[in-house]
């Protein structure tokens, strides 16, 4: 599972990149797809050693590459959320609230919450999703979520440099978010347990 | 020894740039700089954030300038990644960094503690 949690990931990014570079032109810096890309580019390197990890090790590898590997406020950011996660996993709690875990890691690192145009404007609709059991329920949210950062104002990152010139793009971090939750459910719906 | 001074640009330019201005400033005081991605492209990296930290650690602490959010948060990873001993004499100045540091560099350089460099740097900067 964590090997093809990784592949599926990697290849949404890297079919992705593009995307996210384009999106973040717009808006921000326009490196977002080129840094994560990075960074998952190194993940799936180290997919075999990071695969023969206990769930909770595994995840804090995953975050520690993603932390020195991206390279931008993103690196920092999803790998807050996985180490976020790690140590909630760590401690033996259910998915869910390893996810909130992650969220809440996101949150402090960003020093943000929902409403700023941000990853974060996805992931805690998720998050708050999953923990009610509604898991039917969360590619539909993220699509969704996704969405409604487009007509936001940006108060925080990079786009909030550009104020009102923000509204009318989707903001690439929950663009990205969205595509890693999609991803991540291809995986868990197939029930590929390797 | 005084406090520690570090710059974090996203762009190695800058923070070379600012290194010196700094310098004609504040003279011989501990510092440090690093800018841009691992690669040398534009951006922040935590192993050199780190690294530029610990190259000035000492007791007195050490006053970190950083230029834009990404710089910001992977230097709050690898203040982090110090150790929590270490890392509590480590602070991050809310200020611009160009102003923050030559103002920070100079209350370093003339003996100032910690919290007076990060107060006049946020005051002034």
């Amino acid at each position: 599972m964590i090997a093809s949690l990784i592949e599926r990931c990697h290849a949404t990014i890297a079919g992705h990149a593009e995307v996210l570079t384009e999106l973040d032109r717009a808006i921000g810096d326009g490196d977002h797809g080129i840094n994560l890309e990075r960074g998952f580019d190194v993940l799936l390197a180290e997919k075999d050693a990071i695969a023969e990890l206990p769930w909770p090790k595994a995840l804090q590898e995953a975050g520690k590459v993603l932390v020195s590997k991206v390279g931008g406020a993103s690196g920092a950011l999803y790998g807050s959320f996985l180490l976020g996660m790690a140590k909630a996993a760590e401690e033996g709690v259910d998915v869910a609230s390893q996810v909130e875990a992650g969220v809440a890691a996101v949150r402090k690192r960003g020093k943000s919450d929902v409403g700023a145009k941000t990853m974060l404007d996805v992931l805690v609709p998720v998050s708050e999703a999953l923990a009610e059991g509604r898991a039917g329920d969360l590619r539909r949210i993220a699509d969704e979520a996704r969405e409604a950062t487009g007509p936001m104002k940006a108060t925080r990152g990079r786009a909030s440099f550009l104020g009102e010139r923000s509204i009318g793009h989707c903001d690439p971090g929950a663009t990205s978010a969205r595509l890693l939750i999609h991803a991540v459910l291809d995986v868990i719906e197939q029930g590929d347990a390797r | 020894m005084s406090v520690g001074v570090v710059l974090v640009s996203h762009s190695p330019l800058i923070a070379e740039g600012l290194a010196q201005m700094v310098r004609q400033m504040a003279g011989d005081i501990a510092l440090a700089f690093t800018g841009g991605d691992a690669g040398g492209g534009l951006g922040s990296d935590t192993e050199k954030i780190k690294t530029a930290i610990e190259e000035v650690w000492n007791e007195d602490g050490v006053a970190v300038f950083v230029d834009l959010g990404g710089a910001e948060m992977n230097t709050d990873v690898a203040i982090e990644l110090l150790g929590a001993e270490r890392a509590a004499k480590v602070r991050i100045a809310a200020a611009p960094i160009v102003e923050g540091a030559v103002i920070g560099a100079t209350v370093a350089f003339t003996g100032g503690t910690l919290e007076e460099v990060i107060a006049e740097a946020e005051a002034y900067g």
